[in-house]
């Protein structure tokens, strides 16, 4: 079934305003997504009339407060398949997720173990294991990349070899290249010698249905802001048996069983993990992002997104003087193009196209690595979401011949 | 007026004083590591003025076009003029406003200058608050 967009579009506050007369061809959406109506309605529903703190107090509506957040744990563990909703620790973000395993995790391992990631990784499934590195003097190793981008996994089977990796921490979709990475290969290759496994799923979680426990993944880590979801919260989802095992991150109200002078006892799953008042609005919100996903049927829309994508690529890549960054095929790709335009830096063509209403992200997107490999300091993105259209991708290539047209007379 | 008036995309186009110098007294780099903007600036310093400036780089136009103007006005200049001057000169040189997300674009240029300056006299290299200042 296909969806009707404009349908869609009309329950998108953000996509109704005009600015400078010009409706937004919103196209960064793998920075964020806009919300619809129902999860800004919940918002201000909760704050209005639920709002109290939760796990705390015999008030009633601390109680309302408390079921309507574990409501929303329950939601998305339904969404990606997790076994308990006790599986799914509420974070601020997908780099709050990642930092909690580097730092928990991350804490139980013994100098000298390996860390494994891939040049394709964003920052924030970087830094944190850098960090680790400076606690604990572990091995950081790095998948390396095919000529075109796409993961070398001969290169991950030789540092398998080695014994040394105790985790391997991927990105499901690359944030920059839009490169779906096998992760039931890797995740089979890495279990096979005894490590984990960590999916970055910030971008993929947007463009395919994920099921943890059919991928047998360790780890999963994602945004709410970038799933129609409102910003301050994140999910990590861990396997039962690997949470329990692991120290606590935060310290503080809430995360602990008992406290005497001398120490504590921390609380079960998922408490354990959410030290202080969690953005319980925020939690609740995504979950109604889920709700509306659900409404609007999540296999349609991924089809819609898919199409669009390739209808993207296809236009870019006739587009004059424009080269779309990582394999040319469209195969194994979702959500997002990344390319760079002769004579014109992405800065200035991001301004130019800004002007009139077309969104798009310039810049390194937080893969400075990546962008290394590329031989580039910078490039443009352009990513969808179930609100775009076929017109606003032709409005953005129209915007790109025209600065085209701006940087090159003379 | 337009962020990418004839001028200033004149001087990304045609960029001035990328001659390099043949015996410079300092040379500087710097990066907007926000967008890998780079900027080399190359001077040649006697008797405490300017004698010879020359730069390279690569970036977007604002960076690029500022940093050519600049180079257009510091030929003879004295140091301590260089050193004294100011964020908003730099801002009156391009004639267009520029917004707080192309401020760093635009005194990249200015950032490289002063600390070139510095390295010269044996100075610490000043922070981009300092370069920025606090008129934003």
């Amino acid at each position: 079934m296909s969806l009707d967009i404009s349908v869609i579009r009309r329950q998108f506050p953000f996509l109704k305003k005009l600015r400078d007369g010009k409706p937004v061809a919103y196209l960064d959406n793998a920075a964020t997504t806009q919300k619809p109506e129902n999860v800004l309605h919940r918002l201000q529903e909760f704050y209005a009339e639920q709002n109290s703190n939760i796990n705390r107090g015999m008030h009633p509506l601390a109680e309302e407060a408390t079921l309507a957040y574990e409501e929303a744990r329950k939601k998305v563990a339904s969404f990606i398949g997790a076994a308990h909703p006790s599986d799914i620790i509420f974070t601020r973000n997908a780099t709050e997720s990642i930092n909690l395993v580097a730092r928990s995790y991350g804490d139980t391992l013994r100098k000298g173990s390996g860390i494994t990631l891939s040049v394709l990784e964003h920052h924030s499934n970087v830094i944190p294991w850098l960090q680790l590195n400076e606690r604990k003097d572990i091995a950081i190793e790095w998948i390396e990349l095919q000529e075109d981008g796409r993961l070398d996994l001969s290169s991950l089977s030789t540092i398998l070899k080695k014994k040394k990796t105790k985790l391997i921490a991927v990105t499901g979709l690359s944030n920059v290249l839009g490169i779906r990475t096998p992760l039931q290969d890797m995740i089979a290759l890495a279990h096979e010698a005894g490590a984990k496994v960590l999916i970055d799923a910030a971008q993929l979680i947007a463009h395919e249905s994920i099921d943890v426990q059919t991928l047998d993944v360790d780890f999963l880590a994602f945004s709410g802001h970038k799933i129609y979801g409102p910003t301050g919260v994140g999910v990590l989802y861990g396997k039962q048996s690997l949470l329990e095992s692991m120290p606590p991150f935060l310290g503080g109200g809430d995360m602990i069983e008992s406290v005497d002078r001398d120490g504590f006892k921390s609380a079960e799953l998922p408490r354990k993990f959410e030290a202080g008042t969690p953005s319980i609005a925020d939690a609740i919100g995504l979950g109604a992002a889920i709700d509306w996903m659900q409404s609007i049927g999540i296999d349609a829309m991924h089809v819609h997104t898919k199409n669009l994508f390739s209808y993207a690529r296809k236009k870019l890549s006739t587009t004059k003087k424009l080269t779309i960054l990582g394999p040319q095929s469209d195969e194994g790709l979702l959500g997002c193009v990344s390319f760079t335009v002769d004579g014109i830096h992405p800065h200035d063509l991001t301004e130019i196209l800004g002007r009139k209403g077309i969104c798009l992200r310039a810049g390194h997107h937080c893969t400075q690595p990546l962008h290394k490999f590329l031989g580039i300091t910078a490039s443009t993105r352009l990513s969808v979401a179930v609100y775009n259209t076929e017109e606003e991708i032709d409005r953005c290539i129209e915007g790109i011949e025209a600065a085209c047209r701006l940087f090159c007379k003379r | 007026m337009d962020l990418y008036a004839e001028n200033i995309l004149d001087h990304f186009r045609s960029p001035r004083g990328k001659e390099p110098l043949q015996k410079p007294s300092v040379e500087h780099h710097e990066i907007n590591a926000s967008c890998g903007d780079a900027l080399t600036v190359q001077l040649t310093i006697d008797d405490e003025k300017i004698t010879g400036l020359s730069w390279s780089g690569t970036g977007c136009a604002i960076s690029q076009a500022a940093m050519s103007m600049l180079s257009e006005e510091l030929s003879g200049m004295s140091t301590k003029d260089a050193e004294r001057m100011k964020p908003d000169h730099i801002k009156e040189l391009l004639g267009v406003p520029v917004g707080t997300r192309r401020t760093k674009c635009a005194l990249l240029g200015l950032h490289a200058l002063k600390n070139a300056l510095r390295k010269h006299a044996k100075e610490k290299p000043q922070s981009w608050v300092e370069t920025v200042g606090t008129e934003q």
